[in-house]
């Protein structure tokens, strides 16, 4: 009974997110070598979506923690009903996706229980009786992998990095947290949604990046055609450092150290000639395609395939053979 | 207003990084090092939120190496009042650094605690909401506009596919984002200045690390990959890499 390996997994507007079922194979993954069963926790209020697919998940068990009070993500809030959920469950390990409520919570369960946490893992390890995880550092320049001394072990696990998997009809034990709202000391006054159709940079399947080559900021319409052409919710629009301080594009869209860190399964560079920083923001992208005029660029250097070319030219001719081949 | 800006002195984004003979640090040679670029945000907020009420002390304190005596003096010639450095050298994790900087901050009586969203050396983004747990304060992350009024602060942060507004009361520790404002640089006046501040040197009470690190490596390099051509006519070459080769389309 003490070693089983929790998840906590996040429910956004009643469904779960689908880095939370990634999180749930790795720790499929980790329970076979460790021992133990996988325990998914889902905080919230007005779950069942994200419940039901948690029981499909391949957890073993699924314990919901539903309060009026968790309605809206707090991290204090989201923090002290975990802590109190967890009491009742004796966890070896406890893992969440490094989201931004996963890279928000976790540090503050992590000090409550007085334990060490991995932020953004790559790999989780179970070897001569210790945990620990493999992470990238220097956004990515590097890695290292660390072992936890103390118990229970603790990880965020980046999206994109373990295959979601299915299976079983796990039971579902349900608690009510004791959390009063007026407890919370940093409330969610508002959430607002952006773009209906926009997907998140770092859980997007194909990211459409631009840079300098783009010359002007009006011309990103190109990007976001490119993008737009993979059909919705399947790309998201990203920009190198120097057009986002230029001021053409949102800081949230900036590629690179000081900004997000991306592996799509598709990344493709337009104009972007790889500076080191944005080299580390992407280099774990499964296949990247480069297209920039110059040969030299050092981005050809990490791509699968480039084009040299200018983006003006390239650009709208790709676009439409991208949306016949998503057609047909 | 009693403002704390927590800094760190990390290797510059344009490093290139190569591993120490024991297989497990940074090794430093040729690296040049400046203060974590998110912490500029921070010390910025602290210099115009101290602007804006027009009263009141910003203290920035640094834990880590004496190296780090040259971030800190950097940022009183941009205008903060006294530095501290907590020093300790070697490594620790984000579990050990916030014990250690929890340990001190608890007796400033600081009513707004402020800090870049993460280092971007070990790229963690856990001290400032472990800080705020271990001081029982409130914690708002990777802000990126803030407005404080009567004791109250109202941030926004990006989230996935959208933004929060959140709410609280301080004391509050705010974590900052790239976009939360321009930082300035020290001018000659203000590095003059600086020499005459109040600058504190004290031995951090040391926690052991909960982490220890057993290796640093290097990513595998890419495979080669190629050009598949030149300009438009290069489009159904890549097409047909990505379907067949790639299996992305």
């Amino acid at each position: 009974m003490s070693n089983d390996v929790v998840v906590i997994a996040e429910a956004r507007d009643g469904s779960l997110k689908r880095p939370s079922l990634e999180v749930v194979s790795a720790a499929i993954d980790l329970a076979a070598k460790a021992g133990g069963e996988v325990v998914a926790v889902i905080l919230g209020s007005g779950i069942d979506a994200a419940k039901t697919e948690l029981q499909a998940s391949g957890a073993h068990r699924v314990v919901a923690v539903e309060s009026e009070a968790l309605a809206k993500y707090s991290g204090d809030g989201y923090a002290t009903a975990a802590v109190e959920a967890l009491k009742d469950i004796s966890a070896s390990s406890i893992l969440m996706a490094h989201t931004a409520m996963g890279k928000d919570l976790a540090p503050r369960i992590a000090a409550r229980l007085g334990v060490g946490l991995i932020s953004d893992a790559t790999a989780l390890h179970f070897e001569d009786n210790k945990f620990g995880a493999t992470k990238p550092v220097y956004a990515g320049k590097a890695y290292t992998k660390s072992v936890a001394n103390k118990s229970p072990f603790m990880a965020t696990v980046r999206p994109n990095n373990f295959e979601a998997r299915s299976g079983g009809s796990a039971d579902i034990a349900q608690v009510t947290p004791s959390l009063d709202a007026s407890a919370i000391k940093a409330i969610v006054t508002e959430v607002i949604a952006g773009a209906r159709d926009s997907v998140p940079l770092q859980e997007a399947s194909v990211v459409v990046s631009g840079g300098r080559g783009l010359k002007e900021a009006e011309h990103f319409n190109l990007i976001e055609d490119l993008a737009a052409a993979f059909g919705p919710g399947v790309a998201a629009v990203g920009a190198s450092r120097a057009v986002v301080d230029a001021g053409w594009r949102p800081h949230r869209e900036q590629v690179g150290q000081t900004g997000k860190v991306v592996s799509p399964p598709l990344y493709i560079a337009c104009g972007i000639s790889g500076a080191i920083q944005h080299l580390a923001g992407m280099r774990t992208s499964k296949c990247i395609v480069a297209i920039n005029k110059d040969p030299e660029a050092p981005i050809f250097k990490v791509a699968d395939f480039g084009i040299v070319g200018d983006v003006f030219d390239v650009l709208p001719v790709l676009t439409e053979a991208v949306k016949a081949a998503v057609a047909s | 207003m009693n403002i704390v800006v927590c800094i760190k002195r990390v290797a510059a984004s344009n490093s290139t990084i190569k591993v120490a003979a024991d297989g497990a640090s940074l090794d430093d040679s040729g690296v040049e090092f400046e203060i974590n670029p998110y912490d500029e945000f921070a010390v910025e907020q602290a210099l115009q939120t101290k602007e804006a009420v027009g009263a009141g002390e910003v203290t920035v304190v640094s834990l880590g190496c004496s190296d780090s005596v040259k971030e800190l003096r950097d940022c009183l010639a941009r205008g903060a009042d006294k530095a501290v450095l907590l020093k300790h050298d070697g490594q620790a994790d984000a579990y050990a650094n916030s014990e250690m900087l929890a340990s001190w901050l608890k007796d400033q009586n600081a009513d707004l605690i402020l800090m870049g969203k993460q280092s971007i050396d070990d790229d963690n983004g856990q001290v400032p909401q472990r800080v705020a747990t271990l001081l029982d304060i409130s914690c708002v992350t990777d802000v990126k506009k803030v407005e404080i009024q009567d004791g109250t602060v109202t941030a926004e942060r990006d989230i996935e596919g959208g933004r929060e507004i959140v709410s609280c009361k301080l004391p509050a520790i705010l974590s900052t984002q790239k976009g939360l404002n321009e930082p300035r640089y020290a001018n000659l006046k203000g590095i003059m200045k600086a020499k005459k501040k109040p600058f504190e040197e004290i031995d951090a009470s040391v926690v052991e690390s909960a982490l220890t690190t057993v290796s640093l490596s290097l990513p595998p390099a890419r495979g080669d990959g190629r050009i598949v051509g030149e300009g438009p006519e290069a489009v159904d070459a890549l097409i047909d890499a990505l379907k067949d080769e790639a299996k992305v389309l």
